[in-house]
């Protein structure tokens, strides 16, 4: 088949980003030429600043050099300007009169630094901000010159100023608002940031209006004039009051532009051939200026350009971090805030730290930070997700690691961790690494980071360090991913939430016609969307779908746990803990048969055989004739008990009981992640139930229930659900919890990651002020494990024996 | 152990049929050479590797099969069936064997 041709113009960011991405997912759809206006391949724009600071050089934000457009098959022509659209036979014509033919064209034009319309801005000296050729315009006069005058106190204002002043110019800021960043900080975090960039010795003139710029009589740049007189000297002039998006070509060729060319949710413009992108498109009336927005629309754009037709663009929140070294500033979404808002304030002025929370609802709108933005990265991916932070609202200010996160104990500055410190615990990666890989990879996005250096790609409690790592070295182009939109792999587009609403809505019983209706990308998924197919299969329509072991982990194939050696370990189930001489005489036994080299008692108050080989775990099941206890899945795992009224002289209730009953009634229940239970007979709470999944504390007149508490990766205490006088309602109760986490949760959330996202109040609605829905629950739940096997029992008999037995052996003669 | 011995001579060697693994799965051959992991895809494609990972010596065998990939069991590095070599960014490769199907028995070359 011919391929379709794509023709991008602008050479910048957000296009590149964009054919990256249709590289990604459709590599051999169209023959792609790009036409740049600029001499240079594609560059990191926003680290201009630190070039001109002198702290990186132009060869390190270099994104993609000239070798990739030739290693992808792109035609690249630079230092060519597209100058008009020919529609109807569908060509672009270059100023030289190069003409090229398109199927679809992507417009990447960017935009164009805003030049104040006032007499001498033509003079020689007068510069914008926008691209290598101006910076490299400032370090030159840097090396000439004493005076500069930036007019525009905004960020990229103060950026090149303090640039320059690094280069050893005189520089004054002149700005028309009364403070500085008026569109990105209130007036008391501007007052001290401008002390601070006093400090560094730079000069403000706020509250002025410049009406001329002045020559010399030679030609060059010599004064700038004021509204109110004043007068004062100047050798270069930077112009940064502002951008507009570069929306001329498209208005030449009739492509409706109102600030920006419009496009819809598909970024498609209004000739639906022509897409546009980056700072030149106009989106729901909002023209971005920042990094992070226009990869979510190259992502989208890419998707449609693929015809997969199923992403949207919706609009970005957007924050803001000023770099200039030893200035931390961080902004994001309402940070003014409104008659209807509440704010947090911490503010330090001696010690050069403000923080400000604008909240609504309990929910956070908006931020804006100085001195201390460790936690900008946190508040701002809560601001996105849009988190009822009620529960942590005390502690927000705070800040994540005063949340206690294991892992990371603490150490939640990331701009401050020495380079050898180790972020994740798991694979050992120290920060260091991280950032290097993030600065020679040019990554900015947590999977990326995640899949180069394997940092947070375990248990995930460094998320949040990674992700500070990374706002802190790509600085403004991070884009925190916001987990609603999070699609369930590589595979597809479609987050967990989609694939189980189609699975209900269509009653589809098998992965391979979810992956058909869903328009999967790959033939059959891969490691990581299987197994949470298969189950929101087997959750959604239990007894219908049929299970495929094909598409679950080892573990729960083989029905043991696989160890690094490749022997697998057995752990028996004892209800509620409790043994007896004959089961135990039967554990001696098959560890003597089967020599089993290590025989270990649990956390869960089960008995641990570890280091079987694979071949004799159906006859190990058989010998010791006890149940699996599951220690190997995402199931039903222990309920752990202590001895309770029988024996205990303080036990008020018979713990060992209730755990018994609870475990018979569960035991062989699958779930999203692995569930503990766990029952004490009194308050002294031997059980530690204030860490389980579940966890119920007998007291003299019943039991209380707890929910969504964790004794792992993220130690979380269990919250308070309900208190309830007897053991059938503990049943009840605790099963209809379980139910509307197996339907509802993501497959692979624990408890406490799912009520942690959907709130406490929600599962008090569905469990204990709706009766009628609690019972359904509970019936669902025991409908579901009627009739459920022991897989131990059923494999002792010979079920599934070509897991355990090898194909073949052969000997070399 | 219920599976045949076969002797070999530098020949390909029959080893099961094709059937008796199961689909988007593999099974095992014990060898001179240590396990080697005998893959089926979705496709009905056969592969041959050494049942080892070269990350940390995972049993491949064990491990979730999809496309031309496995995920090793132990950390799940991706490793294509038929070259052997684990997915960017990771870097290592798995021995290959030479696998060939004739009226649906796999026959190893080892």
């Amino acid at each position: 088949m011919k391929k379709m041709k794509l023709v991008m113009v602008g050479n910048g960011m957000a296009g590149v980003r964009t054919l990256e991405e249709i590289l990604k997912i459709a590599p051999d759809l169209y023959d792609i030429t790009v036409f740049g206006a600029e001499p240079h391949a594609n560059y990191n724009r926003i680290l201009l600043s630190p070039v001109l600071a002198g702290e990186m050089t132009l060869k390190e934000i270099m994104l993609n050099d000239v070798d990739w457009y030739e290693k992808n098959g792109i035609t690249l022509h630079l230092n060519k300007t597209i100058t008009q659209i020919d529609r109807i036979s569908r060509k672009v014509i270059a100023a030289d009169g190069f003409e090229e033919s398109y199927d679809r064209l992507l417009l990447a034009t960017g935009s164009n630094p805003f030049v104040l319309p006032i007499p001498g801005k033509d003079l020689p000296g007068v510069i914008t901000y926008r691209d290598i050729k101006d910076t490299n315009a400032m370090i030159e006069a840097a090396s000439h010159y004493k005076n500069a005058v930036v007019i525009g106190g905004g960020l990229l204002g103060l950026e090149a100023a303090n640039g320059l002043k690094l280069r050893g110019m005189d520089v004054t800021v002149v700005h028309l608002a009364d403070w500085l960043m008026e569109r990105q900080l209130d007036k008391t975090a501007a007052d001290m940031l401008k002390k601070s960039l006093e400090n560094k010795g730079l000069k403000f003139l706020l509250k002025k209006q410049t009406t001329a710029i002045l020559g010399n009589g030679e030609g060059r740049v010599a004064r700038v004039s004021f509204s109110d007189g004043e007068e004062i000297p100047a050798d270069l002039v930077v112009m940064a009051v502002g951008i507009k998006p570069n929306d001329d070509l498209a208005k030449s060729a009739g492509i409706h532009c109102t600030r920006g060319i419009v496009v819809s949710d598909t970024m498609q413009t209004y000739d639906p051939r022509i897409y546009a992108v980056g700072e030149c498109a106009s989106h729901r009336g909002i023209a971005y200026g920042l990094v992070a927005p226009l990869f979510e629309m190259a992502k989208v754009c890419a998707n449609h350009l693929a015809h997969l037709g199923i992403g949207r663009y919706e609009g970005s929140v957007t924050s803001t971090k000023l770099k200039v070294t030893g200035v931390d500033l961080f902004s994001a979404g309402n940070f003014q805030g409104a008659a209807d808002t509440e704010e947090i304030l911490l503010h330090d002025a001696v010690g050069g730290v403000y923080k400000k929370i604008v909240l609504k609802d309990d929910r956070i709108v908006g931020s804006v930070m100085v001195g201390d933005t460790g936690d900008g990265a946190w508040y701002f991916q809560m601001l996105r997700e849009k988190k009822n932070v009620a529960e942590i609202r005390d502690h927000l200010m705070f800040g994540q690691s005063n949340l206690g996160n294991t892992g990371h104990q603490g150490q939640s500055n990331a701009a401050q961790m020495a380079d050898t410190m180790e972020v994740c615990g798991c694979n050992g990666v120290c920060k260091g690494v991280i950032v290097k890989t993030i600065k020679e990879k040019g990554l900015f996005t947590l999977d990326d980071v995640r899949k180069h250096t394997k940092a947070s790609s375990s248990c995930g409690s460094c998320t949040g360090l990674v992700e500070q790592i990374l706002a802190s070295t790509v600085g403004g182009a991070y884009a925190p991913q916001a987990n609603k939109l999070k699609p369930m792999c590589g595979c597809t587009d479609h987050t967990h939430e989609e694939a189980r609403q189609v699975i209900r809505e269509q009653h589809l019983l098998t992965i391979p016609s979810v992956m058909r209706f869903m328009e999967w990308r790959t033939p059959n998924g891969c490691a990581s969307c299987r197994p949470a197919i298969n189950y929101y299969l087997l959750s959604t329509w239990p007894h219908e779908a049929l299970d495929d072991p094909q598409s679950r982990f080892i573990n729960e194939r083989a029905h043991a746990n696989i160890q690094k050696d490749g022997t697998y370990s057995v752990v028996p189930r004892m209800y509620g803990g409790v043994t007896n001489s004959a089961e135990l005489r039967r554990i001696a036994d098959v560890v003597d048969k089967y020599n089993i080299p290590t025989v270990k008692v649990t956390g869960g108050q089960r008995i641990d055989l570890l280091g079987v080989k694979k071949a004799d775990l159906p006859k190990v099941w058989a010998d010791l004739a006890m149940p699996s206890g599951h220690a190997y899945a995402k199931a039903l795992r222990t309920v752990k008990t202590c001895v309770g009224s029988e024996w205990c002289r303080f036990g008020v209730q018979d713990s060992t009981q209730m755990g018994i009953d609870l475990e018979r009634a569960f035991a062989k229940m699958y779930a999203p992640h692995k569930v503990k239970f766990a029952v004490s007979g009194c308050p002294r709470n031997c059980a530690e139930s204030g860490i389980k999944d579940v966890g119920v504390i007998g007291v003299d007149s019943g039991w209380e229930i707890y929910v969504a508490g964790n004794g792992g990766i993220k130690t979380e205490v269990a919250q308070f659900l309900c208190k309830v006088k007897t053991a059938e309602e503990v049943l009840e109760y605790s099963g209809a919890f379980l139910q509307v986490y197996r339907e509802e949760a993501r497959y692979l959330d624990r408890t406490v990651h799912w009520v942690a996202r959907v709130g406490l109040d929600y599962v008090k609605q569905r469990v204990l002020e709706d009766a009628e829905g609690r019972k359904a629950l509970f019936g669902r739940l025991l409908y579901a494990l009627q009739g459920e096997k022991d897989p131990w029992q059923e494999r002792a008999q010979g079920v599934a024996k070509h897991e355990y037995q090898t194909l073949a052996t052969v000997a070399v003669v | 152990m219920n599976a045949p011995e076969k002797a070999i001579m530098n020949e390909w060697i029959n080893v099961g049929a094709v059937e008796d693994i199961p689909r988007l799965g593999a099974r095992v051959v014990q060898s001179a050479h240590g396990d080697i992991a005998v893959f089926r895809n979705a496709d009905d494609e056969v592969f041959a590797l050494l049942d080892k990972c070269p990350h940390k010596g995972g049993p491949l065998s064990q491990g979730i099969v999809f496309g031309r990939h496995v995920a090793c069991p132990l950390h799940n590095w991706n490793i294509g069936l038929d070259d052997g070599k684990a997915v960017a960014p990771d870097e290592g490769c798995a021995h290959r064997f030479a696998v060939k199907v004739v009226d649906q028995q796999v026959f190893l070359n080892i």
